[in-house]
């Protein structure tokens, strides 16, 4: 079983991985954005989505939908970023899994914007990567993990 | 100017920790080049022909004395005893060695420096005019509001990892000093129909590859919604700004392609979702950054005993008259004129300073100007705050330092990127061409009878030395392995800002100052009245330039 960093933790992954042909994925695998557009019935089922795939399809689903995972094929394509913010600011309460080839050194950011789970594309670097979770202590701006900007909160 | 709280020291500090962490883990090869690369860039760090170099912030272009005395003993300590002042108002030092970066940043987090963001795919350091505050034809500070967005961009978790690099300048004044519409987003500080002053949104603009004259996003926006705006239109480029080829990745590119309508539109409906949400200006916000860019304790001073003293002054040295007429500005405050410190000495390349005269102008800046130094987009220095009657003393120290060439505004103080003498993206060297012009064109009297005219170089398409916007621009180009230039005329980076016309076929490195006396000579022909050369330009068009450059000489 996978293992992945979640709530500052490094747990087993209780989902299976995405199989992008699969035409029946199980219950418990996470689907791709057409497996899961395909589908009639979406509830408890998870999806991820790749750099381009803007997430409004999912907007209107979002109390329904356990996990969400963004995959980040290079670190550098940082639209992921975006996308967990616009889906936690329509109230997406469920897990936001970064997947895929980010950088421990993102983590930070991508915490900011909303993820609350990081699965590595190389497991064994995870307890390393916990640090980077702590980097910053303050930051400038409103963000998921911080909704009021320090301009409203400097004592 | 602004100082730092424990808040933004705080980050400032783990950020240089941080780094500190990913250098060692680099160095220890637990991260590849290419993890490294963007970490390093948003830590000012470029990997250079020669050597690395390190990028300074310097925020919208205002240093303390303190702050430039720093600078100086950093220069002397972890380089090679001088720095370059770059067109983003930054500080360029050009021979750090890469284990000591994390220590050099830990001497500017000391002074409330850093060189976060410097570079890479992120939001860049806030421009703005090097006036602000003290120009006679300003509107309101812009300096303010270019603190609330360094703040606000400043490790912005969202967009650290954009399409490209992504630059906002902010003007306040009716005469545009920050070149706005060359920028991603230019923000105008404008009033409205009923004299309120709120924010005009361009977006769009930029240099390189493909030049473009940004386009109003908005044409007036209510300035507590100034972050919130910035973000939506950050948010949409992010997620639809192309990322397949670096040279179509700007957000002009994405503006032309959706086209200036829908852009907006989309601006708009990202805008509704954050629109009036905690990043909303605050009424104390705003005042609290204002609180930092009061007046300093300027002097009451008879304005028409000061100028008298000033005319008697100039009377009697024809020289120093000179360099007040070139090289001070009028200062808002009566009794005060505005210094520009000439980095563009002949011989020198242009915008470098020694550790020496950056000491100086820090004492300098103690003793005339309340302790502040600005660093301009032209790569020279100003001390924003003198008083009449002391203008003579200082312009004494200046000259025997070199920095008082009295060519502010001239063909010779142009705007010259480092180019292939230590960039490694340039195609061309710059610093030879600039001091061959310099060189051929040293004589004052002629300078002055062109006037005002903007001369710039940059060694590659990358434009660092704003070759589009000069009256006349010079390029850098590879031709199988040889350096040729390319000129382009007609560019300013006015309000009535133009993208320069290239002019035809290359020259070659010699034939720079030749070519250059024969567009000069041509413009003095065709002249009328006190035009200058850029208003001839615009008059006679570009072929009786074309036709005298490239005659045929029997």
């Amino acid at each position: 079983m996978k293992r992945l960093i979640k709530a500052g933790h490094i747990v087993e992954d209780s989902w299976q991985p995405l199989d992008a042909d699969a035409a029946n994925p199980g219950r418990q695998q996470i689907l791709s954005l057409d497996q899961w557009l395909r589908l009639t019935d979406r509830s408890g089922r998870a999806v991820m989505l790749e750099p381009g795939q803007a997430p409004a399809p999912l907007f209107d689903h979002l109390e329904g939908i356990p996990l969400i995972a963004i995959n980040f094929p290079v670190f550098t394509d940082g639209r992921g970023f975006s996308y967990g913010r616009e889906l936690r600011e329509r109230g997406f309460a469920g897990e936001l899994r970064a997947c895929g080839h980010f950088i421990r050194d993102q983590m930070s950011y991508l915490a900011r914007c909303g993820f609350d789970a990081f699965q590595l594309a190389d497991e064994s670097l995870l307890a390393e990567a916990l640090a980077s979770l702590q980097d910053f202590s303050e930051c400038y701006q409103a963000a998921i993990d911080q909704p009021l900007p320090l301009f409203r909160r400097r004592g | 100017m602004y100082v730092y709280d424990q808040y933004d020291q705080t980050i400032v500090d783990q950020r240089v920790d941080q780094f500190r962490d990913q250098t060692r883990r680099y160095l220890a090869g637990k991260m590849t080049d290419a993890e490294f690369l963007p970490l390093r860039l948003q830590n000012g760090l470029y990997m250079q022909r020669l050597a690395p170099m390190l990028r300074i912030a310097v925020p919208y272009g205002l240093l303390s004395s303190r702050q430039v005395r720093k600078l100086a003993a950093i220069s002397r300590q972890f380089d090679k005893g001088y720095a370059h002042i770059s067109t983003r108002q930054n500080v360029q030092l050009n021979w750090p060695r890469l284990e000591e970066v994390p220590d050099i940043l830990a001497e500017l987090a000391s002074v409330q420096m850093h060189a976060i963001q410097t570079s890479g795919n992120c939001i860049r350091n806030t421009t703005t005019d090097q006036y602000a505050g003290v120009a006679t034809d300003e509107l309101e500070d812009p300096r303010p509001w270019c603190e609330i967005i360094r703040q606000w961009s400043t490790l912005h978790p969202e967009f650290a990892f954009l399409p490209r690099k992504f630059k906002i300048a902010v003007c306040g004044s009716s005469q545009d000093r920050a070149a706005i519409h060359a920028h991603d987003i230019g923000v105008e500080l404008l009033a409205n129909a009923s004299g309120k002053v709120g924010c005009r949104i361009l977006a769009g603009g930029g240099l390189g590859r493909t030049p473009v004259i940004g386009s109003v996003i908005c044409e007036w926006l209510e300035k507590k919604h100034l972050l919130t705006y910035l973000e939506a239109i950050l948010r949409v480029y992010n997620q639809n700004g192309r990322r397949d080829n670096k040279y179509k990745a700007r957000i002009k590119i994405l503006v032309k392609a959706m086209g200036v309508d829908a852009f907006r539109e989309a601006v708009e409906q990202e805008w509704a979702l954050v629109k009036d949400g905690p990043t909303t200006l605050t009424e104390a916000e705003i005042n609290r950054a204002k609180s930092f860019f009061t007046d300093p304790a300027y002097l009451v001073v008879d304005d028409a005993a000061a100028r008298a003293g000033l005319a008697e002054k100039c009377g009697a040295d024809p020289i120093f008259a000179n360099w007040v007429k070139r090289n001070t500005v009028d200062h808002r405050v009566p009794g005060y004129r505005i210094v520009n410190l000439s980095l563009k000495a002949t011989g020198f390349a242009p915008g470098d300073i020694t550790d020496t005269q950056l000491e100086l102008v820090a004492d300098l800046a103690d003793q005339y100007s309340f302790g502040e130094i600005r660093t301009t987009h032209q790569q020279n220095m100003v001390l924003a705050d003198v008083q009449m009657d002391q203008l003579y003393s200082l312009w004494q120290q200046l000259q025997k330092a070199g920095l008082a060439t009295p060519n502010h505004g001239y063909l010779t103080d142009m705007i010259c990127c480092p180019g292939g003498d230590y960039c490694s993206l340039a195609n061309a060297k710059s610093i030879p061409v600039a001091e061959a012009i310099q060189s051929r064109f040293n004589d004052l009297d002629y300078l002055y009878d062109l006037g005002p005219i903007e001369l710039n170089i940059s060694g590659c398409m990358n434009a660092c030395g704003h070759h589009h916007i000069g009256h006349i621009g010079i390029l850098g180009v590879d031709k199988k392995g040889e350096e040729f230039y390319q000129v382009c005329l007609g560019g300013s980076q006015a309000k009535d800002a133009s993208i320069g016309k290239i002019l035809g076929p290359s020259f070659s490195q010699e034939d720079m100052p030749a070519v250059i006396e024969k567009l000069l000579s041509t413009y003095l022909d065709l002249r009328e009245g006190d035009e200058i050369f850029l208003d001839t330009y615009r008059r006679v068009g570009i072929e009786p330039f074309k036709e005298r450059v490239y005659e045929k000489v029997d």
